[in-house]
């Protein structure tokens, strides 16, 4: 008891000033944070954002949509293959046709003496040659399988699927955080979750339709003919055909797309993708100079203008859509070919649509459609209510919980409060260390931590007045309480630590905080309340010698 | 500090000798009682799930004067979007709007999430409309995927937690210490339901993390129990079974109080000031807390009497001793 070896009395002390010097910032203004030097910490509190305000959006990636969508792609591919095929021999003349739900393409060939090269061009089409990234060869891209003498399926492999779930959630996050930072707050967190997820956090707006609208739209854009080999007269003739259309297997060549442009309720578009949004070097709002009205102005890059060229070159006199996201925002005619690659978008735009279009035409577009799964959003002026809340609960309860240990244990009671204090210090320092984030219920764990932490205290000082009951002396009585109630109060903090540890793993967002505030309480509060109240105790018996124990 | 001499306020100068052991039965008997009617109230009353478990939308919103909740009420039922819970919070400024999740049918994944999100915004732009000024404090709203990820990972937190426990404490003691803390932590969390199932208090994820405290707390109060006895064990190895189990109760009695007080003092700071947010949840760790106090008392260290312990902790039969500090 009276032994404390100098490097240890040296080890705690060392340990409780880091931990205030951690803890320091935290009650410094911003302004003077700044200015503390280096090796000293100087980080405040990461608050969560209940306390911050702001919003927190988990996305997933459409996966089932993403794969319908390189089908579709896959469609083009085959009758590119089939038109010139790559042995160098005759078209191959056949059907083909998407059945989405299955996920299935079938191809049927017509001419039964074709299947063998059939075969081969789609099993080419299927296994893409070459090495991966990592040097061994890429999964295979498709299965297909022969049906019957001229019947061929083909469908995505697993492996593929999972390749391109993969990107599509790496682009998407790319994206997204590049859309958010158009908007300008600090400090957002776009971050792939599990799989198929994407969790955004934006600290400080209240508001979350323009966010949400921003990430809502895939924001592909696109220019396609229009096809002016239909031709009809009545809207409503025009509504089944669209309507029938849909609802068939497409063979792809031409679509009913839903139009924006005001004239009609559909057109009919060339799938075919003239110029796709990919080629788009820069996008802006504008004005158009003759009516006024809010528009956005698009750039291609060189390979994007050269191709705008050519197509508006070889098809003035037609009308060309610009579709986004699969509807034809406008079909305006070519009355000349546009070599420049300038072009400008215009449709029933308000000043803050078309700068948002041009938000997502910047940004690039995301590869499949992202849901949002769950939002919580806090209103800043919440966040502040929630933190005086909190700092207001920690000090009552604190006040009471050392009112309590002093009136039951005198002198030791004290020593357990000033072990209270230190431990306080030591959470929110290595909080601040580890950049933590710092929660409401986080909080109510640090006022939960204060209330259990004393318990080791009430341990060791219960023992010791047994020892003294039982009639051992003075000395005998403190060491006996602090080694016999070892065991039992790592035993205790340790099945706390666990539930810590679980509520961790399977808990989410604020909960997750209170684990953390909880389990780092525990064990700061296991090094305050005994070993530094050991040492309280060690100081002032050898300065005291008291023959009784005032406890 | 010499001058002012501090005499604290004895509480336990003298071991009790109250007689724990003697009503076991009625103390056992009770607490089947509890958990019988725990259960029938979970089952007919039902929990009242929040929206992180049955998924849907949550809205609380601050109005410039007292809020008129006729007039909310009427403005969301308009939108006719299924059961909508409409009451004040706290304040008489706060509201809070609970919409139910909502379905379609023949509607894909993607689609039931979208959903979600169209009907926050139509209740945001009819309560616009009806209220004028709305403070938005916060907003949530949980799809159908998340909603049953929470519950299956909230139930199995739960259970982890218990079956965790139990093994611990199998493993530094003995399979019958094990089983009396895994049986009267799980009455903690029964009967937690319980009352919750009565009073109808909202049943969210943070109440989980509540539960998983009330079992860390209890087996904590347990363990110090057990720890008691398992040192008596030992040092009186003839004492009968009873009077042993009755001496260490009372001898850890005075330190069960005491942390309890402690950390019932806490956490009345934490109901009283720490806002309505978190009133749930601190009232269940308050209830958890005196709850975990009866149970490591009166049902923990009894039950040991039913399963019976190994008295002699030295070595037997060559095996050594069971977890020695």
């Amino acid at each position: 008891m009276l032994h404390f070896p100098r490097w240890k009395l040296t080890a705690v002390i060392l340990v409780c000033a880091l931990g205030v010097l951690a803890a320091l910032p935290n009650f410094l203004p911003a302004s003077v944070r700044g200015s503390i030097p280096a090796p000293l910490p100087s980080q405040a509190v990461s608050l969560g954002l209940d306390l911050q305000g702001g919003a927190h959006l988990l996305l997933e990636v459409d996966g089932e949509g993403l794969y319908r969508e390189r089908l579709l792609n896959a469609l083009d591919d085959v009758r590119e293959a089939f038109l010139r095929p790559e042995d160098g021999g005759t078209r191959i003349t056949h059907r083909r046709s998407i059945d989405e739900s299955a996920g299935i393409i079938n191809v049927r060939i017509n001419d039964p003496g074709d299947a063998e090269r059939a075969e081969k061009a789609l099993r080419r089409l299927a296994q893409p040659q070459g090495l991966s990234i990592l040097g061994g060869t890429e999964p295979a891209h498709f299965t297909v399988t022969r049906r019957d003498d001229s019947h061929f399926a083909l469908s995505l492999t697993d492996d593929y699927k999972r390749q391109l779930l993969r990107q599509a959630v790496t682009q998407s996050v790319e994206v997204v955080r590049r859309r958010i930072d158009e908007l300008g707050t600090k400090e957002t967190t776009v971050a792939p979750q599990g799989d198929n997820r994407v969790l955004v956090q934006v600290p400080g707006i209240a508001d979350t339709s323009r966010l949400k609208a921003l990430i809502g739209q895939t924001a592909k854009l696109s220019f396609q003919m229009v096809d002016d080999t239909i031709r009809v007269s009545d809207p409503q003739t025009l509504l089944d055909e669209a309507t029938r259309r849909r609802l068939e297997p497409d063979d792809g060549s031409t679509r009913f797309l839903p139009s924006k442009d005001g004239y009609t309720p559909y057109e009919a578009v060339r799938t075919k993708i003239d110029v796709s949004g990919e080629s788009l070097k820069a996008a802006t709002q504008g004005f158009d100079a003759l009516t006024g009205e809010p528009v956005v102005n698009i750039r291609f890059d060189t390979t994007g203008a050269r191709k705008f060229g050519e197509i508006t070159g070889a098809n003035v006199g037609k009308r060309f859509a610009i579709v986004l996201d699969d509807v034809v925002l406008s079909a305006p005619r070519i009355n000349e070919p546009i070599p420049s690659g300038a072009a400008q978008i215009s449709g029933s735009f308000t000043v803050e649509s078309a700068n948002n279009l041009a938000i997502l035409l910047r940004s690039g577009s995301l590869p499949a459609k992202l849901a949002v799964l769950e939002e919580r959003t806090v209103g800043p002026e919440m966040g502040a209510d929630s933190i005086a809340a909190g700092k207001v609960a920690t000090i009552i309860g604190g006040s009471l919980v050392v009112v309590f240990m002093v009136v039951a244990y005198g002198l030791f009671g004290v020593f357990a409060v000033i072990g209270l204090v230190f431990n306080l210090a030591l959470i929110i320092g290595i909080l601040s260390a580890l950049q933590a984030t710092l929660t409401l219920p986080g909080i109510a764990g640090i006022v939960l931590t204060m209330g259990m932490a004393v318990d080791a205290n009430v341990l060791i000082n219960e023992r010791i007045r047994e020892e003294l009951r039982a009639g051992k002396t003075a000395l005998n009585a403190l060491e006996a309480g602090y080694s016999r109630a070892i065991a039992t109060i790592l035993d205790a903090n340790i099945t706390t630590l666990l539930a810590g540890l679980v509520m961790f793993q399977l808990g989410a967002g604020p909960v997750r905080g209170f684990a953390v505030t909880l389990s780092i309480g525990i064990l700061t509060s296991m090094f305050t309340a005994v070993v530094l109240t050991q040492l309280m105790v060690s100081i002032w018996y050898r300065l005291k010698r008291p023959k009784t124990i005032p406890i | 500090m010499a001058s002012i001499s501090l005499i604290p306020l004895k509480l336990f100068d003298k071991e009790t000798s109250i007689p724990f052991v003697k009503y076991r039965v009625f103390a056992i008997g009770s607490s089947i009682a509890m958990w019988i009617a725990s259960f029938i109230l979970v089952a007919t009353m039902g929990l009242n799930f929040g929206i992180d478990f049955r998924g849907g939308t949550l809205i609380e919103l601050r109005t410039q004067g007292a809020a008129d909740l006729g007039t909310i009420r009427s403005a969301v039922g308009a939108l006719g979007l299924g059961d909508a819970q409409v009451q004040e919070f706290g304040e008489p400024t706060d509201v809070l709007v609970r919409i139910a999740r909502q379905t379609a049918p023949n509607a894909s994944s993607v689609e039931l999430e979208q959903l979600q999100q169209a009907a926050v915004d139509r209740v945001k732009t009819a309560l616009n409309a009806a209220l004028g000024e709305v403070e938005y404090r916060r907003v949530e709203v949980v799809g159908p995927k998340v909603s049953g990820e929470l519950v299956r990972g909230g139930a199995l937190a739960v259970l982890l937690s218990l079956a965790m426990m139990m093994l611990y404490i199998w493993f530094r003691f003995e399979w019958q210490f094990g089983v009396g803390a895994m049986i009267s932590t799980a009455h903690d969390v029964v009967i937690t339901l319980g009352v919750f199932a009565l009073f109808q208090l909202e049943f969210n994820l943070a109440i989980i993390a509540a539960l998983l405290t009330i079992v860390g707390y209890s087996v904590n109060d347990t363990v110090v129990t057990y720890d008691r006895i398992r040192e008596n064990l030992r040092k009186y190895k003839k004492m009968p079974l009873e009077e042993l189990v009755d001496k260490s109760i009372n001898a850890t009695l005075a330190r069960t109080i005491m942390t309890g007080g402690s950390t019932l003092v806490a956490l009345l700071g934490l109901y009283i000031f720490g806002g309505e947010v978190i009133r749930g949840f601190t009232f269940a760790m308050i209830f958890g807390v005196v709850v975990g106090t009866y149970s490591s008392v009166y049902i923990a260290a009894p039950l040991l009497l039913y399963t019976g312990v190994k008295r002699d902790w030295a070595n037997v039969d060559g095996k050594t001793l069971k977890g020695a500090p």
